[in-house]
């Protein structure tokens, strides 16, 4: 006989060793729907996450996807830890890359190691105002962010769109829907000749530095995870709760907008249409996955990386769509979801009784 | 100006056909929350509803296999959402999320085989009375059964919440499931009846996209109503007959839309396409600044998981 009981305190073992089952079931399911398809349920999986990363570019395109995941990712466990539902990061990674992409034009005749980091800059600053707007609207008006951060998204990749087909065409492009080409002094440098992986990524790895030191060894990172766990609390322990919303609002909406920087100015090199393969919304998983820590998130935006190269060489060899990545990154979290069940639960068996 | 009367009266029903996916969604989503799950996969579900509907009328031929089909596989859909938020007590927004992403995927992988293919008429009723009077008959004939049941359905949700024992039963586990279970009620399992009753209207809102709006598959082609309809829930504040007025409002925005473009004014089409979801964001605005008003009209348990120990 099974039972089902329910455990004093939640288990910390299990509350790492629950993505790792997440990841094995979603395997499992993943290899019974190919197999539905009518594919060799192991061949095809190896198609989706052992070739993809088996050589040197495949291993630089993972961690040129990992990066913007992991970034936005980061900026997202600062929300979520305090239970602030941003689920807009691709409309602030979008306006980011606009603002970002506006700096870069100015300068596209120039040369000058002081352009950089102003673009650079100008992108965290656009992600943070678009990200500003729920939050605001949340603490003064008590809009939903949820919603208003969604809309958002919407609203942004339309301004983009409306940028790079009007104003801001390539007046020598032949009325593509892209702007012209940024100067070399307003790229991230790539890292090793041939590969595609640019300096970007240490942007990533520094907000995970400075976001560990953030939660684990400041105030600020204590009221976070207070307010996370009680509202009631919080208020009454007296932390500022308007305040907080708004500053991981930003927080997370300069990582986006760091991010969107990091892909326009990285493999792209200019503005156009589609700038992003729904990194924002794919980075929700990843907050989740990594379990809002850090170095979790690092682990998680590689995994989660996987899913988006898979989807393309499954498209190519198997002729799979590459929509399957999405079905892959709905039922990690999903399993994920499932299995924290164990964190609060155990599951005994027992001898029959007579 | 001449305005033509009967031009006016197709406008009119061009607005009402582009409010029906937001009504049958929103409804079944307020029933839903009303019993206290936040479920924000619709989007998913409606996505789910659009290709099942297609690809079930192609195959099978028959048009009412395949929008009971639409709705089954909605039902199939929040069933995940169901077990997960009730008897494994996960976070409704994650899961909610997760179900979207899910639900834009697998349909883009059905759909694959379905690209491009021309879709099929759907019978309207009533079409012989639809020159008799002007105006008006445009308005009230010559459309699909989706359609009039979209405009009823409304109504018939007032109904059923405020005048029968299931009704109040359902308002009773959202507002607060602890005195509901202990007069008896078997919280979970309302919950999941309303939350599969959600699925099959917003699979049902799908099928109405690709079987009879647009007819045709095209991948990502809920576009955001999804989001619109959980949005809708709220300007209702959880009152099913302002549902109707809110989805007028959004239809009105799109065919707006298309006109504006159609008589050229010059406006960027980029900027009239946001117009639906920055309207929603001011309409959200106005509704919940009044936070007393939205505490006293959101379902108490909205979004709380709830579990009873045994």
């Amino acid at each position: 006989m099974i039972k089902i009981v329910k455990r004093d305190q939640p288990s910390k073992a299990i509350f790492f060793f629950t993505p790792v089952l997440a990841i094995f079931l979603t395997l499992v399911a993943g290899g019974l729907i190919f197999f539905i398809l009518g594919f060799k349920p192991f061949e095809a999986l190896k198609f989706f996450f052992i070739i993809p990363i088996a050589d040197k570019y495949g291993f630089s395109e993972l961690l040129l996807k990992a990066t913007p995941l992991c970034l936005i990712a980061i900026g997202l466990s600062f929300c979520f830890k305090s239970n602030n539902w941003n689920i807009g990061a691709e409309g602030q990674l979008t306006f980011g890359a606009i603002v970002s992409g506006g700096v870069a034009l100015l300068f596209y005749e120039q040369e000058g190691f002081y352009i950089l980091p102003i673009v650079i800059l100008a992108g965290a600053i656009g992600g943070m105002l678009y990200a500003s707007i729920p939050a605001i609207l949340k603490t003064y008006f008590n809009t939903n962010e949820i919603l208003v951060s969604l809309m958002l998204v919407y609203v942004s990749k339309l301004i983009l769109d409306y940028l790079v087909v009007g104003p801001w065409s390539n007046p020598e492009g032949f009325n593509f829907p892209e702007t012209r080409q940024f100067s070399d002094s307003a790229k991230l440098p790539l890292l090793f000749e041939g590969l595609r992986i640019h300096a970007g990524i240490f942007l990533a790895l520094a907000a995970v530095v400075i976001s560990w030191f953030v939660f684990y060894k400041t105030y600020l990172g204590f009221q976070m995870k207070v307010s996370g766990f009680s509202l009631k609390t919080a208020k009454y322990a007296g932390y500022k709760g308007k305040k907080m919303i708004i500053l991981v609002f930003l927080i997370s909406g300069a990582c986006a907008g760091l991010a969107g920087v990091g892909e326009i100015t990285g493999p792209i090199g200019q503005l156009h249409r589609e700038i992003s393969p729904d990194y924002g919304f794919t980075a929700i998983i990843v907050a989740f996955l990594g379990r809002l820590h850090p170095v979790g998130i690092i682990f998680a935006s590689l995994v989660v990386a996987i899913t988006y190269l898979g989807a393309e060489t499954a498209q190519i060899f198997m002729q799979i769509p590459k929509y399957t990545g999405q079905v892959f990154q709905g039922m990690i979290l999903f399993f994920l979801l499932a299995s924290d069940y164990l964190l609060f639960f155990k599951i005994k068996f027992i001898g029959s009784k007579k | 100006m001449i305005i033509d009367i009967n031009f006016v009266g197709l406008i009119i029903a061009s607005i009402m056909a582009s409010a029906v996916p937001l009504i049958l969604a929103s409804c079944g989503e307020l029933i839903t929350e009303r019993s206290g799950v936040l479920n924000l996969g619709v989007e998913g579900m409606m996505i789910i509803g659009a290709i099942s509907g297609f690809a079930l009328m192609t195959v099978t031929g028959s048009l009412i296999v395949a929008v009971f089909g639409a709705m089954l596989a909605g039902v199939l859909i929040s069933t995940i959402f169901a077990f997960l938020t009730q008897t494994l007590i996960t976070n409704h927004v994650a899961t909610g999320l997760a179900l979207t992403i899910f639900g834009i995927g697998i349909s883009a992988m059905i759909g694959k085989n379905f690209v491009g293919i021309p879709g099929k008429e759907f019978p309207v009723l009533f079409e012989s009375l639809k020159d008799t009077i002007p105006l008006i008959s445009p308005i009230l004939f010559g459309h699909s059964i989706v359609f009039y049941f979209a405009f009823a359905l409304p109504f018939m949700t007032n109904y059923f919440l405020k005048k029968t024992k299931i009704g109040l039963i359902v308002r009773a586990v959202g507002d607060s499931p602890e005195s509901a279970s202990n007069q008896g009620i078997n919280v979970r399992l309302v919950r999941y009846a309303c939350i599969l009753y959600g699925g099959a209207m917003s699979g049902l809102a799908g099928a109405y996209l690709s079987m009879i709006y647009t007819p045709q598959w095209i991948e990502n082609m809920t576009g955001g109503r999804g989001w619109i309809a959980l949005a809708l829930v709220v300007f209702s504040t959880w009152n099913p007959i302002k549902i109707l007025i809110g989805a007028m409002i959004f239809g009105g925005l799109t065919i707006i839309q298309f006109h504006m473009q159609a008589i050229g004014v010059r406006i960027p089409v980029q900027f009239l396409t946001a117009l639906p979801y920055i309207v929603t964001i001011i309409v959200l605005v106005v509704i919940s600044r009044d936070s007393r008003k939205i505490r006293l009209s959101t379902p108490s348990s909205l979004g709380k998981s709830f579990h009873k120990d045994n």
